[in-house]
């Protein structure tokens, strides 16, 4: 177990100068890169083909042998992912590979699905996600999260804006104005609703319901923003917008997101993970997994021939 | 060139009659299709559904326009009748209702032989009315049947007047002298009327200020004494008849008593003083059997000659007789006056209960919703929830008068009124322990319809309040139950409609035929949770069923149930609105 090169930062310098991924998973037969997506499927704990450039990276969050179980169906095989802070990191995959379980194991709101176990571990910042002794709630604050569709509540726009500091009992009204308005201002939403912050949310727009989500997740400033296609319910102009406003979040937060556009995921993310029947298959940077995969699978997944 | 283009040759043309045969046929498969499988047309189901919809609708339409037809014709005055029967007798009143019977043989004989014709010629049926002829002091019954057969002549009096009085139900006659402190001032009857109208104000005037006397002031006097002789009770109980205590409440007992008696004897002395003013006016009447009768004019409420009046006038009558019903108290047994107390009783009891029963079914299906974790053991909970709906209401009246009557009430007695006992003070049937059955009888209700409107909170809203950091109790307050509010007001609105209606377990638990006050006045504590209360649906049964004067008081139940669906629509129309304002709320413009 120990030899996995995800974890071990050692072993993954000294082939770093080895841009061939062959060597990248030492227990894996020779031809790896001729593997199919049949074999993959076919191994319970496959080793993920995860680029060098990944170690030169400080995760912020790291994955590590995670399995995932509905019940009895399992829908994450042996995930070991370290998430680059201060970067956007792309989840891609035909529907049901089980991004968006990964993505809401990282906050643990899959904690609410009846019948779910985990094995494995995740850290944040170095600290365990899932252990006995971690206030789940005090977790999730660390965290934005950005639905598939827009889920304003059903309130007027401010109190949308400042509901997490609402639940912590934040009274003092100047403090929660200044955060509503820098909240709408990092999500570009500001100009288009400054004059009607006390009215509904849900009489704005889809895709301005959709930044307010995004407004909504980052006004507690937390460390990791996890977005679950937050473009798929959108038309083409408010995706736009919202691909921009990621550009300008990058650095300023970590971002995981889940898209299904192969463009959203070359346009935006900096790093690419190429999931499949809920393995890790490919994780590196985009760039190179969009023009120089190394394996045969997330070639053909990337140009179209599947999926 | 053009001919190939306009008729390209190149495909064998087909001969007309070949077309149009091939169209036939095809037209006729489908018609042979259709007729082989009448159901795959699905218009059986829309005849059979749209079917079932209208014997529903026609069968609400009928049983509204029945109660709002009668309801509303009670209290328009008609006509008033004299008939002067061949063996003499003379009956006038108005006609209530008429039906065709078959005279009995010992009346068949009896008769001439062309009347016995007739009635053999018409299968043995004969045709008679039923004259409401008032008088009752005078000839111990309301009613009369009038026989055809019987009648010698028929008239409508212009002279006849319809009087309704205080006591004794109405008075049919006709005006035949006025006097004033014994001395006749007018004996004719356009006279006698002329006095009538000119004193009849005042003297009704100083009437309901007499009341209020009796009422309030009187009231208020012995509510004093009887709380100091409480205090003089709980004194002996608590301390012995030796104490200083028991001393100084009975010094205290005595003195109120000593003031008590003075004002009451002040009070008399306006009364007094207001009946001898009252009694000068008399008006004297005369019966068509030539019978006298000295009215004193305090006890008439309203006295009109229908046969003279105009429209107008009538509607006049109409109006003020509606507005008796719905601000006056009941008299004669209920059947006359207006049904205030029970207006008042029903509104209360289904406030309260709507005010227990929502918030107790809400905590319960959030916890069977929210909290609970699905297993065989919330299953059952709930399916017995479910059946509580179907338990007759009786057992529910039986439940509250054992449970909350007899044992909780019982024991606050005990506890807080031991100086009362033994008379019940919370130990009997009262307007709580009504509206708390009731709110057990609607529980189902409520519970239903919150869990459907929980179960319908988008699960997106919860997960985006818990991907804020929000715990559990925090998103089911601040996003769940906003959002299902308009369910709940559905069940609510569900819950008021079941109560208000219902009347079987309220005659165990506090509702009675006449109520001395209201459960709510200006007596603090205002609320009077343990008075017994009048209720609309217990008035429809006990004039229906109960009174003496059946026929009398049959037009009252259809304007009492008219009033009842009136009150529960209004204030189902009421809670509608206020769920229609709730459910804007959550209208998204986007999906
Ligand atoms: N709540 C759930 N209960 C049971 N199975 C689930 C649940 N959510 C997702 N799954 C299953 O897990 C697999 C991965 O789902 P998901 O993570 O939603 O895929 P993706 O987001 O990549 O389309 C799918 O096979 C799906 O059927
Ligand atoms: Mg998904």
């Amino acid at each position: 177990m120990g030899t996995n090169p995800v974890m071990d930062k050692s072993m993954s310098t000294t082939e770093s100068d080895l841009n061939n991924a062959n060597t990248a998973t030492v227990t894996q037969p020779d031809d790896r890169d001729q593997l199919t997506l049949e074999q993959i499927a076919a191994t319970d704990n496959f080793k993920s083909e995860t680029h060098d450039a990944l170690y030169q990276e400080s995760p912020i969050i790291n994955v590590k042998n995670f399995n995932l179980w509905y019940g009895s169906k399992q829908a994450l095989f042996n995930i070991n992912m370290p998430i680059a802070e201060g970067q956007v990191t792309a989840l891609v995959g035909p529907s049901g590979c089980g991004k968006s379980t990964l993505l809401r194991s990282v906050n643990r709101i899959n904690d609410l699905i009846d019948g779910l176990h985990i094995d494995g571990e995740m850290d944040l910042n170095g600290a365990p996600i899932y252990d006995k002794s971690v206030d789940v709630i005090e977790l999730r604050k660390r965290m934005g999260m950005v639905f598939q569709k827009p889920n304003p509540f059903p309130m007027s726009i401010f109190e949308n804006v400042v509901y997490s500091l609402r639940i912590d009992g934040e009274r003092n009204k100047g403090v929660l104005e200044e955060v509503c308005e820098r909240s709408l201002r990092g999500s570009a939403l500001w100009d288009e609703v400054k004059d009607r912050i006390h009215e509904s949310a849900l009489g704005l727009s889809g895709g301005q319901q959709q930044r307010l989500c995004i407004a909504r997740a980052i006004a507690a400033e937390p460390e990791v923003l996890l977005m679950d296609e937050p473009c798929s319910a959108l038309d083409p102009i408010a995706t736009g917008k919202i691909e921009d406003l990621v550009e300008e979040l990058r650095g300023e937060y970590t971002i995981l997101m889940v898209t299904h556009n192969m463009q959203q995921a070359s346009r935006a993310s900096n790093y690419t993970a190429f999931m499949y029947l809920g393995r890790l298959v490919e994780y590196g940077p985009t760039r190179d997994i969009f023009t120089n995969p190394h394996l045969r699978p997330t070639e053909d997944y990337i140009s179209g021939r599947f999926g | 060139m053009s001919t190939t283009l306009t008729e390209p040759n190149n495909k064998p043309a087909l001969p007309r009659e070949t077309i149009r045969q091939s169209m036939s046929s095809r037209k006729k498969t489908r018609g042979n299709r259709g007729g082989r499988s009448l159901l795959a047309k699905g218009e059986p189901m829309l005849w059979l559904t749209g079917g079932g919809l209208i014997v529903a609708v026609v069968m609400i339409i009928a049983l509204l326009a029945l109660v709002i037809v009668q309801g509303m014709v009670t209290f328009w005055p008609k006509h008033v009748d004299q008939f002067v029967l061949k063996n003499g007798t003379v009956h006038m009143g108005e006609i209530t209702r008429d039906d065709t019977y078959k005279p009995e043989v010992g009346v068949l004989d009896s008769l001439p032989a062309e009347v016995q014709t007739d009635i053999a010629n018409n299968e043995g049926w004969a045709h008679r009315e039923l004259v409401r002829t008032g008088n009752f002091d005078l000839t111990n019954s309301h009613f009369h049947w009038v026989e055809d057969f019987y009648i010698e002549s028929r008239s409508q009096p212009q002279w006849a007047t319809v009087i309704e009085r205080n006591a004794w139900g109405r008075f049919y006659g006709m005006p035949k002298a006025f006097m004033i402190d014994g001395k006749v001032v007018a004996d004719t009857p356009e006279g006698t009327w002329a006095e009538f109208l000119k004193h009849h104000d005042q003297v009704r005037e100083r009437w309901h200020v007499r009341r209020a006397l009796e009422k309030h002031d009187i009231g208020y006097e012995s509510r004093k004494i009887d709380d100091a002789r409480l205090e003089l009770k709980s004194a002996k109980i608590e301390h012995g008849v030796d104490s200083p205590q028991y001393r100084d409440a009975q010094t205290n007992y005595d003195a109120v008593d000593a003031e008590v008696n003075v004002a009451y004897g002040k009070i008399r002395e306006k009364i007094n003083a207001l009946n001898a003013e009252n009694d000068k006016y008399q008006l004297v009447m005369v019966t068509t059997q030539g019978q006298e009768k000295q009215l004193g004019l305090a006890d008439v409420v309203r006295a009109y000659q229908p046969n003279q009046i105009g429209f107008g006038s009538k509607l006049g009558i109409y109006v003020s007789r509606w507005w008796e019903f719905l601000t006056d108290e009941p008299r004669e047994a209920n059947s006359e006056g207006g049904v205030f107390p029970a207006i008042f009783g029903t509104v209360a009891m289904t406030l309260i209960m709507s005010l227990m029963v929502v918030p107790f079914g809400v905590l319960a299906s959030l916890y069977l919703r929210e909290y609970a974790k699905a297993g065989p053991m919330i299953s059952a909970v709930r399916i017995a929830i479910n059946n509580l709906a179907g338990v007759p209401s009786i057992v529910f009246g039986v439940f509250g008068l054992g449970f909350f009557c007899y044992v909780v009430g019982g024991t606050i007695d005990e506890v807080f009124f031991k100086a009362s006992l033994p008379n019940p003070t919370f130990g009997t049937g009262g307007l709580l322990w009504a509206a708390l059955t009731l709110a057990l009888l609607t529980l189902p209700v409520v519970i239903v319809s919150t869990e459907e409107a929980l179960a319908a909170v988008p699960g997106s809203m919860r997960e985006g309040s818990y991907g804020c950091g929000a715990s559990k109790w925090q998103t089911i307050r601040r996003i769940v139950l906003p959002r299902a509010m308009p369910g709940v007001m559905t069940g609510a609105i569900l819950a008021m409609a079941r109560g208000a209606g219902e009347v079987a377990p309220l005659m165990l638990v506090g509702a009675v035929k006449l109520a001395p006050e209201l459960p709510i006045d200006g007596v603090y504590p205002f609320l009077h949770a343990q008075r017994s209360f009048m209720h609309l649906g217990f008035h429809v049964y006990d004039l229906g069923f109960q009174s003496q004067n059946a026929e009398a008081a049959k037009p009252m139940v259809f304007t009492t149930t008219l009033l009842l669906i009136m009150i529960v629509a209004f204030l189902n129309l009421f809670a509608i609105w206020l769920r229609a304002r709730l459910r804007r709320k959550f209208v998204s413009s986007q999906f």
